[in-house]
């Protein structure tokens, strides 16, 4: 499948599609995590017995945008023993490989920058650099809590990492591709007992909830964000930062609740594709009228899947240290491997 | 090497705690929005503290008790000019009275210790300032708080009266009795039945102090110039031949309207108002 952002015909068409592209991830990734963070606050209050904000805009809609106005204006603080160009580069690097990621995800039929064949490889390689810029966060910071956040950070992200690509491995055994619009495509074409439409949630249910599990522990969201518990190490490797820089890390949380809840949906429910089965040659419009359908199809089960990110931060406490570490190598890691067998002997007798 | 525990199973609760969340969140949040919507406080509220000036004696007594000492009181002393004779007197006069809210506990020992009702519970609690010297609240401030002061909450159906205006009420009948006794004793009579009517009119919840006589006949007081002149010439103070030549006209009109109603018309028919005295 071609990506519609590919225009020929002209002169400079080169140009107008890599600005296309570029453009579409740019805005993307600085309006949908907004939209999460505006959910998030507003969800964790009602869950909460509050309104959450209300002033900034009706019911509160601008409140990010405020804040955002707020970070810009506060002061850059460089603590004095703090190692400074890593300090400075640090919301960069861990904000960046979220950006990245976006331009393999597909969000409709045709509505991607790139259809990589290594598309979930890219994908799951590209965020594992984020735990870099919060190490060089944590380590340049000359901050204890920091350097203890950081390191519990580290240690968090190589437990999950594990069960997270072998959840995503399973799917790739059955699909046969790496490529996300090759996936989201057999996907589509998935019959459960050779009879009824159906995604690959049902068969791969466990691979799922891997998957999902250990993307929250990736981002560090309750209840898996001991590297960040404000009450024993402050706020981890975000203790010393202030300003565009720390909104920068808040917005890296934001975006990569985005980016691993759109790689969950286009693993495992179904992609751009409304309900299984469906059929995009009824859309009217053609093209665009496809596109449509798709991107707000996928944003629809994105924004289902961040809830639910939300709902559990509001009902489970955060979990020990060792309690985590416990469940990631005693359990998810061999649940995960199993997995993988049942999925490939599966593959081999079907 | 230390054996690892046995992981947990998780259990029903996990979803138990979704439910809750789910719950709450369906539900109407408790949030009252304050600035926009005014909260629903007891009338009573404990918001501020207000001064009746004309009620304050300056005894001290709120400013000793206040646990943190944040009554300011100022006053000097003025002679009173005696007005018939006599020694003169003084009073005290309230120069600064200030409460310091920002000391203020709001525990209302004040309030309480009082003994002429000068200070008062108000609801209204939206004082707060940029700066603590404005929290010092003087009189003039403490005297607007005091048009917030809800009145005092209605009586109990039945419930005495106040012991104030029972007092008031029993020392004017009996004062009544006697003047209506020593003036007309015929006249007495008559009014029995215009008692029943006065206590109507003061309200059933009044408990009539039995054998006492209700008078509800008003006489404006004016000097009986004869009287005053015979007592004046029998050798009393001007001061005391006044007082008794009011009283003596007082009797006397109002023994005059009592024959003029007894003889009218009957007792029952009797004007009930009995104003006509004072015109």
């Amino acid at each position: 499948m071609e990506s519609l952002l590919n225009v020929d015909g002209f002169m400079f068409a080169a140009v107008v599609t890599l600005v296309l592209k570029l453009a579409f991830v740019v805005v993307f990734f600085f309006t949908v995590p907004l939209g999460v963070g505006y959910m998030e606050h507003k969800g964790l209050a009602h869950m909460q017995d509050r309104l959450g904000p209300m002033e900034a805009g009706p019911h509160g809609t601008l409140q990010l945008v405020a804040d955002g106005i707020k970070f810009l204006q506060k002061e850059d603080i460089v603590p004095a023993a703090a190692d400074p160009w890593v300090y400075k580069l640090a919301p960069a690097v861990a904000m960046l490989p979220a950006m990245f990621i976006l331009v393999t995800i597909p969000f409709g039929p045709g509505l991607f920058s790139e259809n990589l064949d290594a598309g979930i490889f890219f994908a799951l390689a590209v965020s594992s650099i984020s735990v870099i810029g919060v190490l060089m966060g944590a380590w340049s910071s000359a901050n204890k809590f920091s350097l203890m956040g950081g390191l519990r950070a580290a240690a968090q992200l190589i437990a999950y990492e594990l069960p997270l690509v072998l959840g995503a491995a399973a799917v790739v055994l059955q699909a046969g591709s790496l490529s996300l619009v090759d996936i989201v495509e057999t996907q589509a074409d998935f019959e459960l007992f050779g009879v009824i439409p159906m995604w690959y949630f049902v068969p791969h249910i466990v691979g799922l909830a891997l998957f999902y599990i250990a993307s929250l522990a990736e981002l560090n969201r309750p209840p898996f964000d001991m590297p960040i518990a404000d009450s024993e190490l402050i706020f981890g490797h975000m203790t010393e930062y202030t300003g565009l820089r720390y909104a920068f890390f808040m917005l890296t949380e934001y975006a990569g609740m985005v980016v691993l809840s759109a790689l969950a949906v286009i693993l495992f429910l179904g992609g751009w594709y409304p309900w299984p089965g469906f059929d995009f040659a009824i859309v009217p419009f053609g093209v665009a009228g496809a596109a449509v359908v798709g991107f707000a199809a996928t944003i629809g089960k994105i924004l289902v899947l961040t809830f639910v990110m939300i709902w559990l931060r509001a009902t489970f406490p955060r979990l020990r240290e060792d309690q985590l570490q416990r469940m990631s190598w005693l359990v998810m890691i061999p649940l995960a491997l199993l997995n993988i067998v049942v999925v490939a002997i599966a593959k081999v007798v079907a | 090497m230390p054996s690892l525990p046995i992981p947990t199973v998780p259990k029903i609760g996990l979803l138990k705690g979704l439910g809750v969340t789910l719950k709450t969140m369906l539900s109407p949040a408790t949030t009252q929005r304050y600035p926009h919507v005014k909260p629903d406080l007891p009338p009573r509220t404990r918001g501020v503290i207000a001064l009746m000036e004309e009620n304050c004696t300056v005894c001290m007594l709120c400013a000793r008790e206040c646990p943190d000492w944040c009554i300011y009181i100022d006053s000097h002393k003025e002679v009173v000019a005696p007005k018939d004779g006599g020694r003169a007197r003084t009073r005290n006069l309230l120069d600064r009275f200030a409460i310091d809210f920002a000391l203020c506990m709001y525990c209302g020992i004040c309030v309480e210790v009082c003994p002429f009702d000068a200070l008062f519970w108000s609801p209204e609690f939206e004082y707060s300032t940029y700066s603590l010297r404005e929290l010092t609240h003087e009189k003039e401030q403490l005297r607007v708080w005091m048009d917030t002061v809800p009145a005092p909450p209605e009586l109990d159906v039945g419930a005495e009266d106040p012991k104030e205006i029972a007092d008031g009420l029993v020392a004017a009948l009996k004062a009544a009795e006697q003047a209506a006794a020593a003036a007309a004793p015929a006249a007495s009579v008559s009014a029995a039945p215009t008692s029943g009517a006065a206590l109507g009119s003061a309200g059933e919840a009044g408990p009539a102090p039995a054998g006492v006589i209700q008078d509800d006949i008003h006489v404006e007081a004016q000097v009986d110039q004869k009287v005053f002149d015979e007592l004046v010439a029998g050798g009393a103070s001007e001061r005391v031949a006044r007082a008794k030549a009011k009283a003596a006209y007082v009797r006397a009109e109002k023994a005059r309207i009592r024959g003029e109603r007894a003889g009218a018309s009957p007792p029952a028919g009797g004007d009930p108002d009995g104003r006509e005295g004072g015109a």
